[in-house]
């Protein structure tokens, strides 16, 4: 297939789940805010979103305060935020235009009728009213997309690169909603058990409360649907350790990070051609590597230094597939 | 202007006409509830569908949706039949026309057409001379529009040979009229139409180059801003083929090939829907990025058919429109089947005069002009806009022609005041390669506004489903 299509397919489907990640990670924020806690945590929880998301300059240069009503404002409505939802939205809905003759009929409709419905809703104060609702919607958006794909077309080139687009998003998406929760949790009451005596907490003084960590990682868990396979898998009570085992390691937990990998490299080597041997091997190794390690190797060396040099090989890999495969990117 | 054709009505609105009386019954069964959510959900549907065409000018970048009218235009077996041979005999002589023009040029030499109508012509093609293309084919699809004035009678309007649009709006007008009212297909035989991308596919595949048995066949688009973009996408998902942009084209080795994800893979028929001009940077404007860097080579040399081929704005420029009549007495030995609008050539001296003479009473075209830009509708436009159109007409006469303003024939049209007569016309599609053939259907264009004349798109015009009837 004709390169130009099938970049417009793999950014089609990046947006899509980017669009789906954020609403995931606002809404957890969100849920946790109603948490009891003082005003500097929650400030200190969306400065924690904005950075994550690599968002904290050009929200600066626009408010001058972290508010929960701004920064849902900037992450969702803005137009000139090439991430908030609105956009992420509208790029999956113009790459779809660009190649509709490339989707089936019910693919691009889906990704039409999300586009011209995300008007309606920018239109009325309902996410201001109801955050959570809206981002359930956006979140149905995707799976709708995702299924449509599945359930409508043909497996050729133009699956697999849509579907290597999912997958190479969820899996930078997934490691930074468990870096900025981790990363958060750091500095706040909730990492006791992750630390399991082996090093200090910094605020060995603060007073933990086993009811707001059992929500705290609830919350985590619910926003990447993690909370009843958790229950399901281990039995047990909820462990910051195993929510990050579950969220970077389970090859059976479809968010996971290894799970997302696999899927890349599966789908890489449905498009092969003759210059993509090289991105291939560099997929297999990013997935080798994290089938084959543990989580105390991952703590030991730090999990925030693990998860920043898993984004920047997601980075470089996404490149490769650029080079290789679509229409390079200029950087 | 009172006194026009009504498609649905006769003697006065009196009684209707054989052919529509069947729809007619149908439509005063309906309640006014059911025909207001009907044409709710055909809103809904085009816009979800994303049937949409871009918008040039201030709102650059939006897109909306072409009005659509659920009365359709119906058009009886022996009607079509007469238009139909009218057609075909027209695009074999525009055909015949346009390789003769850059061959032989028989037709200048006989003396039919001056020899300054073709070659100061800026359609007129240098780089055209001599080439061969395969089976001689220029217009390989011609969009023909067609009004129907006086008593009815037919008359072609405008010859568009170039890259002529809004197939997509007939197939999917008759996709909706079946989704919304299928009874009505029940009652009535009507000429299918959805073969269309087929019969296209097959005539683009017959004029391959010389050699290739089985040719790769694109669509060529400037893009998704076009404002037919949906249309080239539309007719390469239903053609099964590669809908490409100048961008994902390059030549090598006197050949063109596309970038795909398996590497370079050679192009032999490119159905462009992009002008002569921005086709290929080397050769003609030098600014187009839409266009790929060598094609023209590569066109010359015979290894890749153009559809349509380059330099045939030539054939249908409003300057050379008196003369297709001619055309088809000369190339065919017969007797035109049907009827060109009387034209005045304002490069002619009298012809001149009498335009002047008479500008209020006549429409003034642009020969260079399409898409209802660059007119002026005499009985429709003030004191100042005729004096302004007269200056510009004066300061360059052989830029205009001018015809009388037909009373073009109305059809019933939903309207916000309820059910009125709008004027319309007709566009058929004529396919050339090994044979000559057309669909039976059309794209009924039709001015919404009250009186207008102009039923372009892009001038607030809308359409309609045409159903020829089978006999």
């Amino acid at each position: 297939m004709l390169s130009r299509t099938a970049d417009h397919l793999f950014w089609m489907s990046r947006y899509t789940e980017r669009a789906e990640n954020t609403a995931r990670m606002l809404d957890v924020h969100v849920q946790t805010g109603l948490l009891p806690q003082s005003i500097e945590d929650v400030e200190k929880g969306w400065r924690a979103v904005l950075g994550i998301s690599e968002l904290t300059h050009a929200y600066d240069k626009k408010y001058s305060v972290v508010t929960q009503k701004d920064v849902i404002d900037f992450m969702v409505r803005d137009p000139s935020n090439s991430s908030s939802i609105a956009s992420c939205l509208k790029q999956a809905r113009e790459n779809a235009r660009a190649v509709r003759g490339a989707l089936t009929t019910e693919a691009w409709e889906i990704q039409n009728a999300t586009w011209i419905k995300m008007q309606g809703y920018l239109q009325t104060n309902a996410l201001e009213q109801n955050p959570s609702e809206f981002f359930e919607w956006v979140k149905h958006r995707s799976h709708l997309s995702r299924g449509v794909t599945i359930g409508t077309m043909l497996k050729d080139e133009a699956f697999h690169f849509i579907r290597l687009g999912t997958f190479l998003e969820r899996a930078d998406n997934t490691a930074r909603i468990i870096d900025v929760k981790f990363h958060g949790a750091k500095e706040g009451a909730y990492t006791k058990n992750l630390q399991n005596g082996q090093r200090q907490s910094q605020e060995q003084d603060s007073i933990a409360d086993p009811q707001i960590d059992f929500y705290y990682w609830a919350a985590i868990l619910r926003s990447v649907s993690g909370f009843e396979i958790y229950r399901k898998v281990y039995r047990d009570v909820i462990t910051p350790a195993r929510v990050a085992d579950l969220l970077i390691l389970r090859p059976d937990m479809p968010r996971s990070l290894l799970s997302c990998m696999e899927q890349v490299v599966g789908n890489l080597k449905h498009v092969h051609n003759d210059t993509s041997s090289d991105t291939e091997r560099f997929a297999g190794k990013l997935h080798a590597d994290l089938k084959f390690s543990n989580l105390e190797e991952i703590l030991d060396a730090g999990l925030h230094d693990y998860l920043t040099r898993f984004f920047e090989r997601i980075f470089e890999l996404g490149n490769r597939i650029s080079r290789d495969f679509l229409v390079p990117l200029n950087t | 202007m009172a006194n026009f054709f009504d498609e649905m009505y006769s003697d006065g609105n009196s009684s209707v006409r054989p052919h529509y009386s069947e729809f007619s019954n149908w439509l005063n069964a309906q309640t006014a509830e059911t025909i207001a959510r009907k044409r709710a959900e055909a809103d809904l549907i085009f816009r979800r569908v994303g049937i949409t065409f871009a918008v040039y000018g201030n709102d650059a970048g939006t897109e909306r949706l072409i009005p659509f009218d659920i009365i359709p235009r119906i058009i009886h077996a022996q009607e079509w039949a007469v238009l139909e041979a009218g057609l075909i005999q027209r695009v074999k002589a525009l055909n015949m026309f346009i390789h003769d023009i850059y061959h032989d040029q028989n037709i200048v030499k006989a003396g039919v057409i001056p020899a300054e109508q073709i070659f100061r012509n800026a359609q007129y093609r240098p780089e055209m001379q001599g080439i061969s293309v395969a089976s001689d084919i220029y217009a390989h699809i011609a969009g023909v529009d067609i009004v129907r004035a006086g008593q009815g009678e037919f008359y072609v309007l405008e010859d568009n040979l170039r890259v002529p649009s809004g197939v997509s709006y007939m197939l999917e007008n008759r996709k909706m009229m079946m989704r919304l009212f299928p009874e009505l297909f029940l009652r009535h035989k009507i000429a299918p139409v959805d073969h269309y991308p087929d019969m296209l596919l097959d005539n683009l595949r017959s004029v391959a180059p010389v050699g290739v048995t089985d040719p790769t066949v694109v669509v060529m688009t400037p893009g998704m801003y076009n404002s037919a973009y949906f249309e080239h996408a539309f007719l390469a998902q239903q053609m099964g083929v590669e809908l490409v942009e100048g961008q994902d084209l390059f030549v090598n080795d006197n050949h063109v090939y596309m970038r795909t994800t398996r590497g370079p893979k050679r192009v032999d028929v490119i159905y462009r829907r992009i002008d002569d001009d921005y086709l290929d940077p080397l050769a003609f404007r030098p600014d187009s990025s839409l266009g790929v860097p060598g094609l023209l080579s590569v066109y010359r040399a015979g290894n890749v058919t153009l559809a349509n081929a380059i330099g045939t704005g030539v054939a249908d420029d409003k300057s050379v429109y008196p003369f297709v009549p001619d055309m088809v007495q000369f190339y065919l030995s017969e007797k035109p089947i049907l009827n060109n609008v009387p034209t005045f050539q304002c490069r002619k001296k009298e012809d001149l005069q009498y335009t002047l003479d008479n500008l209020k009473d006549l429409v003034v075209k642009e020969v260079h002009g399409a898409g209802g830009y660059g007119m002026l509708v005499g009985p429709a436009s003030t004191k100042q806009e005729i004096e302004d159109f007269r200056q510009r007409v004066i300061a360059k006469p052989d830029g205009y022609i001018s015809q009388p303003t037909l009373a073009l024939s109305a059809c019933p049209t939903y309207v916000e005041s309820g059910i009125a007569p709008r004027h319309l016309d007709l566009r058929p599609f004529v396919l050339s390669g090994k044979n000559v053939s057309l669909v039976r259907g059309g794209l009924t264009r039709v001015a919404l506004k009250e009186g207008s004349l102009v039923v372009n798109s892009s001038q607030g015009g809308g359409t309609k489903d045409t159903w020829i009837l089978e006999k």
